[in-house]
């Protein structure tokens, strides 16, 4: 049924239409105003800005923000590179200009040819860049012959500039030229391709705040490119600056104290979560990528075999060997699976179906209770527990710990880690979980994978009496004025799930192990600094029944220590790992020690270091 | 069923029209694409341009072939097709200069948000001719035509495209106007929205607010769209009373102008055809809007009526949007010229446009 219309709704809809119609003259007039002022009253005017196609967009980089350590020390900061551009339109002969240019660049003239030429489909009036960060030797050059070069202009531009080379340099991270994936992400609205973006660690955390927003100006120039007057101007903004929590100071002992090794050293404040050091060994030097690096060198640092790309503080997991009897004592003690009067007889190995699972100390440490299974590592005793509890209760005061967890610093590619349940085991696998399984997770075996971070942070938890922190990176943002623009509060993540007397027991425990006459962790020791701390030693390849001391160094295990000191009050909190450096009391447990001097000291002992074994040893027990 | 007095009825005069008009945006590509130094063969871009037409032509006939009064039962199923396209573009859309506008159906780019605005135009024209009170529409009856605007609105806002939301919109208010609406319900919707400004502005981020302040004023982003249109107004102004010549813009030659093709093909016709060509040009596209208006006039249902109503709403808002925009009297927005502006679907949406039109035209004394 089609309704037609009535006399009245034509007489609605008709006058309405010759409305329509007077609007749309009136716009079309307006259009046709504006066209006659542009093209009639404007007419010359614009002919001639045309004909000298003299308007141009100069850019003004703006500097990105520094990157300083908590006591303001400049990690990283901007220098100015001159960077030689070539203008084909104000050049002339472009060909004369370039060929003697290549002399003073000492590049091919045909190299910087083909570079003018691939930029072609950009307009001619567009500067192409032919050299970037010329010293100041060839500048001089250029500068001089100015006149013969025409279309050659010298730009100044800011670089980042890491102003310790080598050091913090997982930390700090690196820039690179933004990518198609992340222009395409729409998460930087501001950037165009070309541009330069963090790529990793805080560089790229704080990316935003880094970076500045760019400024630039429209102007008129002459026929040679001068410029003759500034239509407009947008000034830049400079980036923030990102004040770290890292020490300076102890980075750089952490660093120095990991040189030659692969491994990790994290230290932390356990009063309120700041990351004080975060150092990963091998390191990079991070002004390598600042104008894009050589393939060579990128392909040698990827093929390295200790893999110094890897910020192995975070992304590293390691099993944690006897660290994580501390896990295994405390979730033992608040189960009542043990109580402080249990003793249980050590006689070197358990026999659990058949099998001998060996403690590391073959003749056996006798009866042992809890503070001494801690001090002396003694596995038995570990393994006691562990039967007593099964692996999904301890699975569970493990998690509680942050373990098997993103412990939420920040830094890209932070790894969870993992701690193994049965139900874990049988998705994982499809099979069911072994009673076995369960002794060699107790002591920090088989699945059991953390990262320095991880452990660093529990050990700050068992020291400040059971408060969980958020891991901060960076206290806070300023402007170059000084204001603050975002600060950084201490973030409680939760409490460790255990009674104050049970987390006094373990305190003990690890105080003996450091400073206990039969303490596995005596190296560590201090004279004037109570240091409490628990060694590791995480296999690599399954522990054999029979022993063998001969292992290729590959094959060798990580050594772990964990600790925090003064004992008593922590002010820091440690954790090492030297991978394949066998024992966490030889290998990992100086560098800790060291790392607790230099900064509760402030005054490094030379004679301490030269005469103690630093570096890996191999030795001692773990 | 060819009636003889629909070849009797056939509307010349709007295909003579359109002809002059694709002819002018042909030659106006062909400059636009060829202008470029080498290396650059984007010649090629004419020749698809001119298969475009080709392929809007039968398009064309065939959106006169069958009588119009059945898009009144089609409508919805038209509706919910393009905002399934619509929806298409969100989950797999093709990425491209900062925003996800396409869909990629084997070697075709649909812009699935130029055919949705036909597919409003005819939902809301199939509820407007349904009448209202004498008084006019109540803001109850205006309920589910503003729904009908919202969801394919809210689906360009996020692709982003701020240009094509904000020309649905416009078609929509123009319709709705037309129509009459009561008063009061007017009033409301009006303070309302205003109501709503600071709220949603509240809730935008920091660099969302900026591009909308930019867009806005484009004297705000020198350096961006501020620079375009500055290039733009050059090349328009020194083109002056006789234009510098076909092929010999320069401005089109040394690339200032962006999106010189597709935006801002205006700039290039008026900097090569000066006040002569321009003013030539703005006067065949406002006889064309009045045609379409006067077919409106002469159509006696109302369905037919508000259709070529919101057709000629559409192509008026996008002429006046886009030449306004080049001009500096508009922000910066993507929106194609009707025929001139290079582009497949913008091609094919103006086709089916002038062939509806020419569908009421010719069915004008015919009753089923």
């Amino acid at each position: 049924m089609e309704r037609f219309l009535k006399p009245e709704e034509q007489d609605g809809y008709r006058p309405r239409i010759i409305g329509v119609m007077i609007t749309v003259l009136v716009l079309f007039v307006a259009l046709l105003l504006r066209l006659v002022y542009l093209q009639v009253v404007m007419g010359e005017e614009y002919y001639r800005l045309s004909m000298n196609n003299s308007i141009r967009l100069q850019t003004v980089d703006s500097p990105r923000g520094l990157i300083l350590d908590r006591h303001g020390t400049k990690l990283a900061e901007n220098r100015p590179s001159f960077d030689v551009n070539f203008t084909p339109k104000d050049a002339g002969d472009p060909g004369r200009v370039l060929t003697e240019l290549s002399a003073h660049l000492q590049s091919p003239a045909e190299d910087l040819l083909a570079k003018v030429k691939h930029s072609r489909g950009l307009a001619a009036f567009k500067p192409v860049l032919l050299k970037q960060d010329i010293g100041r030797d060839v500048l001089a050059v250029v500068e001089a012959r100015r006149v013969d070069l025409p279309g050659v202009s010298v730009q100044v531009r800011l670089r980042r500039n890491y102003l310790y080379g080598m050091n913090a340099s997982h930390v700090i991270g690196y820039l690179g030229e933004v990518s198609l994936e992340e222009l395409k992400s729409g998460d930087h609205p501001t950037l165009r391709s070309g541009d330069v973006i963090g790529k990793f660690g805080v560089e790229r955390t704080f990316d935003d705040f880094l970076r500045g927003e760019p400024g630039g100006r429209q102007v008129e120039v002459n026929a040679n490119g001068q410029v003759m007057r500034v239509l407009r101007t947008v000034s830049a903004r400079p980036g923030r600056n990102v004040v770290l929590t890292v020490d300076r100071e102890l980075q750089l002992r952490a660093e120095e104290l990991l040189d030659g090794v692969a491994g990790a050293a994290v230290a932390v404040d356990p009063t309120n979560g700041h990351v004080l050091a975060l150092a990963s060994s091998p390191a990079f030097n991070q002004n390598t990528f600042v104008s894009g690096i050589a393939s060579d060198a990128w392909e040698s640092l990827i093929s390295h075999p200790f893999r110094p790309l890897e910020n192995k503080a975070i992304q590293g997991e390691y099993p944690p060997g006897s660290t994580f009897k501390i896990v295994t004592a405390l979730a033992g003690l608040e189960e009542k699976a043990i109580d402080e009067t249990t003793v249980f007889d050590c006689g070197g190995f358990l026999n659990y179906a058949g099998r001998d699972y060996r403690c590391w100390k073959k003749e056996g440490h006798g009866r042992v209770d809890i503070r001494r299974a801690l001090a002396e590592s003694c596995d038995v005793f570990f393994y006691r527990t562990g039967q007593r509890l099964g692996v999904d209760r301890l699975a569970w005061y493990a998690k509680a710990f942050g373990l098997g967890a993103r412990t939420g610093i920040g830094l890209d590619q932070e790894s969870r880690g993992l701690i193994p349940s049965s139900a874990w085991k049988k998705k994982r696998f499809g099979v069911a979980w072994q009673e076995g399984e369960t002794l060699s997770v107790s002591i920090g075996q088989g699945y059991n994978l953390t990262t320095p971070l991880q452990m660093a942070l529990l050990a700050a938890a068992v020291g400040n009496g059971g408060i969980r922190h958020r891991p901060l990176i960076m206290q806070r943002v300023e402007t170059i004025e000084g204001e603050i623009v975002f600060q950084a509060e201490p973030q409680e993540t939760g409490r460790l799930p255990i009674s104050p007397r049970n987390l006094k027991m373990v305190q003990e425990g690890i105080w003996a192990a450091v400073n206990g006459e039969r303490g596995t962790a005596r190296r560590v020791h201090l004279p004037d600094i109570e240091i409490a701390g628990k060694t590791g030693t995480s296999q690599v390849i399954g522990r054999k029944d029979s022993g063998d001391d001969h292992i290729p160094p590959h094959l060798r295990p990580h050594a772990w220590f964990v600790c925090y000191a003064p004992a008593a009050a922590p002010k820091l909190a440690v954790s090492v790992v030297v991978e394949n450096g066998e024992h966490g009391s030889s290998a990992a447990g100086p560098i800790a020690r060291e790392m607790v001097k230099t900064y509760l000291r402030k005054v490094p002992d030379a004679r301490r270091l030269a005469g103690d074994g630093v570096k890996v040893v191999v030795g001692g027990n773990g | 069923m060819i009636d003889r007095r629909l070849i009797h009825n056939f509307d010349w005069g709007l295909l003579l029209i359109v002809v002059l008009l694709g002819a002018m945006g042909l030659t106006t590509i062909y400059s636009a694409v060829t202008a470029d130094p080498p290396p650059a063969p984007q010649k090629v871009l004419f020749y698809k341009q001119m298969v475009w037409f080709a392929i809007g032509i039968i398009v064309m006939a065939a959106s006169f072939s069958f009588s119009y009064r059945l898009l009144d039962r089609w409508a919805h199923p038209i509706y919910i097709a393009c905002v399934l396209l619509l929806l298409g573009v969100v989950v797999f859309g093709k990425f491209a200069g900062g925003s996800r506008r396409w869909l990629v159906l084997g070697p075709v780019h649909l812009q699935p948000s130029e055919l949705i605005k036909i597919a409003i135009v005819l939902v809301l024209a199939k509820y407007y001719s349904k009448g209202s009170d004498p008084l006019g529409f109540s803001l109850r009856d205006l309920l589910r035509p503003m729904l009908l605007t919202a969801l394919p609105f809210a689906l360009i806002v996020i692709q982003p495209d701020l240009g094509t939301a904000g020309l649905v919109v416009l078609i929509a208010v123009t319709m709705t106007l037309f129509v009459k609406a009561e008063r009061r319900a007017l009033i409301l919707l009006v303070t309302s929205a205003a109501a709503l400004v600071p709220v949603v502005w509240s809730l935008l981020k920091e660099y969302q607010k900026q591009r909308i302040l930019t867009f806005l004023n484009p004297d705000q982003d020198p350096l961006g769209s501020g620079y375009h249109i500055i290039q733009s107004k050059i090349a328009i102004g020194s083109g002056m009373i006789s234009g510098k010549g076909y092929l010999q813009g320069t401005q089109n030659a040394l690339s200032f102008l962006p999106e010189e093709h597709t935006d801002f093909i205006f700039s290039v016709l008026a900097e090569e055809w000066g006040a002569v060509g321009s003013i030539a040009l703005i006067l065949l596209f406002l006889i064309l809007i009045l045609w379409g208006l006067s077919i409106a006039h002469s159509c006696r249902d109302p369905f037919g009526t508000i259709l070529a109503v919101g057709i000629t709403a559409l192509l008026a808002w996008q002429v006046v949007i886009n030449i306004g925009m080049t001009m500096g009297l508009m922000p910066v927005v993507g929106v194609p010229l009707p025929l001139i502006s290079y582009g497949g679907s913008s091609t094919l949406t103006v086709a089916i446009c002038i062939g509806l039109l020419m569908n009421i035209s010719m069915r004008r004394f015919l009753v089923d």
